[in-house]
Order: C-alpha cells, then structure tokens, then sequence
C-alpha cells in the first residue's frame, strides 16, 4: 500500500497529500463497486440523487448557501470508470484556510457536509425524496442520451460496447437507459444502503491541513458509516481478439466521420506498452499525428490510448467519410511500423520525455492527483508517478517491440456522415 | 516592477524590453511545470485593419489559419521540436487574441528560445499552406457538427447586426480558401510585432534569464500598432429575436444573449467582469432561487450555464444548456429579472454570492493557463487582473441591480435553439 495511503476506518482509506503551494484544498469520497450491467444505473443516480439535499439543508438552494458561505466551496458528485469498477461519490474544493478573510476554518464544515452528503439524506418515510429520485432519474436518462450529442464520444462509445460486449469493460460509466428507467425510489433507496455497507470507501485529502486534522475530521464526519462484508467484485480480465476483426458502421447526418479502433493488447510488459502506445499514437509527436495529420492531411485529429488495467489500445480519428479506407489503412500501417521496431531515436526519447513531464506535472494539480490516485486504489495499482517514470525509463526498443507486436486489432467503428444525394 | 499582492499571496513582475514587448513572469515555488505564453491581440475578428497605410479585409478564419501555419519554421516544424523535448506545446485562437504555449518540467530556457523564434520568424510557402486546408477543413467540419458551437454562433448572428462577432473564429471551408502566403505574411507584420505582444511565464523561474533570452531572439525594435475596424458601433437591441435550426441531438439545447454596451479596456472593464458575473450569478446562478426552481421543475438540468463575455466593440451576458422548453426558461429569467428590480436584494445573500465569487476567482490561481491568459489580456486592455479582491470590494447590490435592470430586458435579448432532427418542435 502507499506510504500516504492509511485505513482510518473499517475499509475506509484515506490517501493524503500534503502541499501548501495551492489556493484551495481538495478533499474527495467515493464508494467503489464492481462495474456491473445490473447496477451500473443505480450506482450513476445515486450521488446526483444525495446531491440534491440533506437533513440539515434539504434543498439546493440550502446547500448552495452553505457552501457560498464556505467562500465558494465546490460540491460535486462524480461518477467515473476506472478499469472494471466504478467509483461513485463526491469531491469537494475549498479555498485555503490561508486565504479565509476572516480567519474562518473551512475543511471541518466541508468533511461534515460530504459526511452528512453520504450519510444523512433527506428522507420521507424512510425513502428518498420521490421527486428528487424522480428529477434525477430524468437527468440521468437525458445524460445517457445525449453521449451521441458529441460524436467522437459517441463513436468510442459504441467501439467499447461492441468490443467489450458481455465483459464488465463494454458497460458504460452511466449504466444503459433501460436500467435507468426501471429505477423506483424503494429499490433505489435498498441498493444505497447496501452499496454504503458493502462498498470499500476511499477518500482523499490533498492541502496544507496536518494529518491528524484532516483524519480526525473525517473520521467524525463519516463515524456512521455502516461497514458490512465488503464486496470487492472479480479481478479484471483481459481477453483474445477475434480471428477475423469485426467492422461496424453507423449513419448520423454528420459533416465529419468518426473513426474508432480497438486492439487486444496481450503483454504483462506494462511499461513497455506504455511506450508503444506513445509511439504510435499517443503524443502530438506520435507517427499518428504527423503522418495520417501533418503529412496525409487525413484528419484534423488521430490519436491512441492504452488503457493498462484492462490490457486495451484504442484510436479515435476525426476524418472524411470519403477517406475512410486510406486512414484506416494508414493507422494499421503505422501500427505496423512500431511493431518492426521502426522508428527514430527522437520519437522514442520525445514519447518518454513527454510522459516523464505529464507525470512529473501530477504534483501541481490537486484535481489531477485525486484522479491519478483514485484509479490506481480503485484498481488495484500500487506505483507511484515516480515508480512508473523509473519504470518507464528501463524499457528497451525490443521489449517495446515485443509489446506492440502482442496487439491484435479487434473491432473497428466507423460513424460516417450521409452521403450527399445529387440532385 | 516587483508587485505582491497580499490578499491572494501572489506575486508578479512586469518589464518592458527595449523593443516594447512587455514580459510578465509570475513566480511559483515549489511547481514542478514551468509555462510560457506568448500571445498576440490579433483574434478572428480582427479581419479589417491598416497596413502600411492601406486598408486591407482579409478572408474569415485567417487569424486562426495563421496560428496553424505558425508552427512550421525553415528547418521543420516549432510543434516536434518542443515535444522532442518533453514540452506540450499548443496554440489557440480567440475573439480577440492568439496565444501560443507550452508546459515543461525539464528544458525549459531551451524551449522558450523554441517558442520566442517560431512565433516571431514566419516561414510560408504556397505548397504548406495549400496542405493546410485539408486540415482545418476537417477541424471546421468538427467544430460544425458540434451542437453547442452551432447555437452558439447562431447566437452570436442573431444579436449582432453586423459585427464581427457573427463570424467564426475558424470561418469556413470556403472563406479559408482565399488565404495565400502572401496574406499570412501581410497579417504576421501586422500583429506580430513587439509592441502589440505580451510574453508571460508562470513557475519556479529566472526571471532575469527569461528577459534576457527575450531580448536576444525577438527582433530590436517593433512595428507601429496599427488601426483596426470593427464596424460602426451597434444598437443595444438584437439583429434578430430568434434563431433555429436541427440537428443530431437528443434534446433541444439553447443560449440565450442579452446585449451590453461595450467596454473600452481599463480597470472599467475588468470591474465590468466581475460586476456581470455576479450579477448574472445572483438572477440564475447555481444558488439563485430560480436556478433550484427551473432546476425541480426539470426545465434545466446540470448542463445549464451562464456568464458575461467582452469582445472587442461588444458585450453580452448568455445563459442556456439543454431543456425541453427553452422560452419557458427565457421568460423566467425575464421575469425574475424584473422582480428583483421591483423587489431589491436580500443584502446577506448578494455578500454570500459575492464571497463566492471570490473564491472562484482566488481558485482560478490554481491554473498557470488562466494565470497567464489573464495577464495578457490585462496588458492588452490596460488592466491588473490581480487586483480583484479591492474590484469585488467595490461592488455594491445597487451595482448589481443596476446592471440587471438595464441589460436583462427582453428588448436586449436573443435567442438560439437547437432542435433534435426527429421529433415535435414546441413552438
């Protein structure tokens, strides 16, 4: 376990970073839960559900006032994916206390709102609000929705969904709209108290408060925190290619096509991955940007990403529909050449340097850091930023060579516009 | 001149060099990033102006073409040489301004020569620019099929008459192909030219050595800063009420405008600012009543926002976000508008909002990006955005009433909505 990272509770974790160099600390909570078709829904609505009002202040308007008096602190609940889990809670920000014009102390009201969030809903009858479920629910389904209002959203979207159809992998961050609409308030109001009991809790502190305060404030803040048998769910898989890769399009009335690929990566050599990834497609100096952008004007973008926990590579690329045979090719040409070890000295030392300085820069972002740490705790990943640079630097143009060769294309998403009728 | 400010334990630097570039540099300690901004008040709308005496119009987008072309250099490309480097280096293209930037944590004098000689040496040739076309058609192609930019410039069209405002930044696959080399290279002399640049760095510097390498790669002496046109100056009241049109979404999402006379640069604006954000964030802001009422009634939702924008030769304040009864949302607004006019404000809630709005302007410290962007434009414009703590001091509720009874009137106010291709439209 991290150095920072400390059970304060019966599996509640707290990971704590000092730094005095911010405005504002940054304090989070999450549950974390197995990622699941069934639940994904439920566990999406219930934060923006515990958003909406507390015993203590039962409206938004209450609660915005609350936090308005707090100079502006920041409530907000999220929902991410992070491998095959899915983090639900709330992350709070609040000016330093330095800089409280009067000398208030901010991070005790704080830690007891996000305690009270999570533990003191406002209830009648002993359920939730009917029409804040009911609001929220709306919310949730409109949100689902609208992921195609954004089409490279929409395009990766469907990729995952197709590629990773029956893992735990394809369901999305929000759950699907059938499992949202069948959400009523009592088997919401069941599925929280049982999430709150059986879910492992991690919360996060980075600011200039001391440790003992900052843990002694939530420990009060959290002390109901029901702890039952903690449901840690199934170790993440990785999975084969197909034979043949599958090919799917869509139609919207769209002036540019989207183009999404998805490969199967089976290596252990994490970092070695790392580094294909960066290669091929991963910085603005990869061979993606400079050859199907720069050099073929294909595109306005190309880019990869390598998604480690679950052993995944995936490319999105903005381009005409009527081009979609020559960037596809050219994406799997350039793929190609890292797997021939084809590449300069410079690709290789701009991709480690870039990711040498993205990892360095974490320490200046508390918003950055939360999520770096959130998804390493929530997957089960131990390595520090400065465990994964040392790491990084060990690779060697064989074994990047090896990992990328271990990539099998799988399934590939072409969302292309109408064709233009001729009159 | 060494400047602290107190109030937000921040401190800044500003020199002029010999050639009239003006150079902030913003300490931080204990930063691993170190950022560079060097930026340009040279925007999309700045298609009209004076050149050795002469009047020139150039085609829609070019400032934003300009920025794409600036990365080549003789020997290759400014964008691979930074990354080589570990830097992250990128540009972007306003209303108003062009800034190009980079992040590093190692190199960071070695890559400020990069930035500094890239930005102030063009190098075009008819070919390069010719194979940019295919690009940003793409990225307007990308940009065109984004529903939020679409009512966004419809907005913009329908409360301005003539204004360059109405034009996008990136202009269109037709306009862009009037741009030559030889226009870029009129729009270059123009605007980039000492006098009318800023450079900021913000991080754990040498201030000293970033002066110095200024003045050793920038060229010794600046152009004139040279006249622009904006147009004649608009009547408060909208080209037209309301635009519409369809497209993939899956519900409508709307903005709404309301015209503010313009500002002319000075602490006055940067008090305008702030003076229009908290007045928009008391009428409908997250803790307003009305945003928790539109909010339980379910015509807005989390997606719904609002600000203040300054442009140069215009202003207005925007509100919207997705909803399935955009005009029931306008006419709330309209009408919470006037009842706070008849009504007055409940003086602990206007200081709560104003304490609010405090810490987000303390928290937006937190970003180099916002730190130098906000530096630049204060120079542009002749202001100190860190003194904002004494300009929310200065605001009082009558202020801010005053400010809504005059701007958020249905005579001032626009509207654009984007309705989903399939399904009813609720007139």
């Amino acid at each position: 376990m991290y150095q920072h990272r400390k059970e304060i509770m019966q599996n509640v974790f707290l990971t704590y970073l000092p730094a005095s160099k911010f405005k504002t600390s940054v304090l989070s909570a999450h549950l974390v839960t197995p990622l699941q078709k069934e639940t994904a829904a439920a566990n999406a609505l219930l934060p923006a559900v515990l958003r909406r009002g507390t015993m203590r202040c039962p409206d938004m308007e209450s609660l915005s006032a609350a936090l308005d008096t707090l100079y502006g602190a920041q409530i907000d609940y999220t929902v991410r994916k992070k491998g095959e889990r899915q983090c639900v809670g709330f992350v709070a920000s609040v000016i330093d206390d330095a800089f409280a014009p009067a000398g208030e102390k901010l991070l005790e009201p704080v830690a007891d709102l996000l305690g009270e969030l999570f533990l003191d809903p406002v209830t009648r009858n002993g359920r939730f609000l009917a029409e804040y479920v009911e609001s929220e629910k709306q919310n949730l389904i409109d949100a689902i929705r609208a992921i195609r209002n954004d089409k490279q959203d929409w395009a990766d979207v469907r990729l995952m969904q197709e590629m990773c159809a029956g893992e735990p992998y394809g369901v999305l961050r929000l759950g699907d709209e059938e499992s949202a609409a069948r959400i009523n308030n009592h088997k919401l109001f069941n599925h929280y108290q049982q999430l709150l009991a059986t879910s492992r809790m991690e919360l996060f502190y980075c600011g200039s408060a001391r440790q003992e305060r900052v843990q002694g404030a939530l420990c009060r803040a959290f002390a109901a925190l029901p702890r039952g048998v903690v449901a840690e769910g199934e170790p993440i898989r990785r999975v084969a290619a197909p034979q043949e890769p599958r090919y799917l399009t869509e139609e919207m009335d769209v002036t540019q096509g989207k183009l999404s690929m998805g490969w199967r990566c089976d290596t252990d050599d994490i970092p070695a991955m790392i580094m294909a990834n960066l290669i091929f497609g991963g910085t603005s100096n990869a061979k993606l940007f400079l050859n199907v952008r720069e050099k073929l004007s294909l595109c306005y973008y190309a880019s990869s990403s390598y998604a480690r926990s679950k052993g995944i590579m995936t490319v999105s690329s903005g381009i005409e529909t009527g081009n979609f045979q020559q960037a596809h090719d050219e994406i799997l040409h350039q793929l190609e050449l890292v797997k021939q070890g084809q590449w300069e000295e410079w690709e290789l030392q701009g991709a480690l340097a870039t990711m040498c300085s993205s990892l360095t820069s974490l320490s200046d972002s508390q918003g950055a850091l939360e999520n770096y740490y959130l998804g390493q705790t929530a997957t089960g990943a131990e390595d520090t930023p400065e465990d994964l640079m040392a790491a990084l630097r060990q690779v060697t143009p064989e074994r990047i060579q090896k990992a990328a060769q271990s990539c099998r294309l799988d399934t590939v998403f072409f969302l292309k516009g109408k064709e233009e009728t001729v009159c | 001149m060494l400047t602290n400010y107190d109030r937000i334990g921040e401190t800044a630097r500003w020199e002029t060099l010999p050639n009239g570039l003006p150079v902030c540099i913003v300490p931080k300690k204990g930063f691993q990033r170190k950022y560079a901004l060097f930026a340009t008040r040279y925007g999309g709308m700045d298609m009209k102006f004076q050149l050795d005496g002469k009047w020139l119009d150039t085609p829609a987008g070019i400032a934003h073409y300009l920025e794409h072309k600036m990365f080549d250099t003789a020997e290759g490309n400014a964008l691979q040489e930074l990354a080589k480097n570990g830097a992250e280096p990128n540009a972007f293209t306003s209303n108003a301004i062009t800034c190009y930037y980079f992040s590093s944590t190692e190199q960071f004098y070695e890559n400020l020569k990069i930035l500094l000689s890239f930005v102030s040496v063009p190098y075009f040739t008819d070919q390069s620019v010719q194979k940019e076309q295919g690009i940003i058609g793409q990225e307007i192609g990308m940009i065109e099929d984004n529903p939020e930019w679409q009512c966004y410039k419809q907005l913009m069209q329908g409360l301005y008459h003539h204004s360059p405002a109405r034009t996008p930044i990136a202009g269109s696959v037709e306009s862009i192909r009037e741009i030559t080399a030889q226009t870029l290279y009129d729009c270059h002399k123009a605007f980039y030219t000492p006098a009318n640049m800023c450079l900021v760095v913000v991080g754990d510097v040498d201030g000293d050595e970033v002066l110095r390498l200024a003045e050793e790669i920038l060229p010794k002496t600046s152009g004139p800063l040279i006249p622009r046109d904006y147009g004649t100056e608009e009547p408060l009241t909208p080209c037209q009420k309301e635009t519409r049109s369809r497209m993939e979404v899956s519900m409508p999402t709307f903005m709404a405008g309301f015209k503010c006379p313009p500002q002319h640069g000075g602490e006055a604006q940067m008090r305008s600012t702030a003076l229009g954000e908290l007045a928009i964030d008391v009428l409908v802001g997250e803790s307003s009543p009305l945003y928790a009422r539109l909010y339980s009634q379910g015509l807005i939702n989390g997606s719904f926002g609002s600000s203040y924008d300054i442009l140069p030769g215009a202003a207005y304040v925007y509100l919207g976000g997705d909803s399935n009864d955009p005009h029931a949302v306008v006419r709330a607004v309209l009408d919470e508008a006037q009842r706070l006019v008849r009504e007055g404000l409940d003086q602990a809630y206007y200081l709560r909002l104003r304490n609010a709005n405090f810490g987000t302007a303390l928290k937006a410290l937190n970003s180099f990006e916002n730190i130098a962007v906000s530096m630049a434009e204060g120079k542009f414009l002749d202001y100190d955005p860190y003194r904002f703590p004494e300009v929310y001091d200065s605001i009082t509720a009558g202020d801010v009433l005053d400010f809504i009874r005059e701007n958020l009137v249905e005579e001032r106010c626009a509207v654009s909505i984007i309705d989903p291709i399939s399904g009813e439209t609720k007139e």
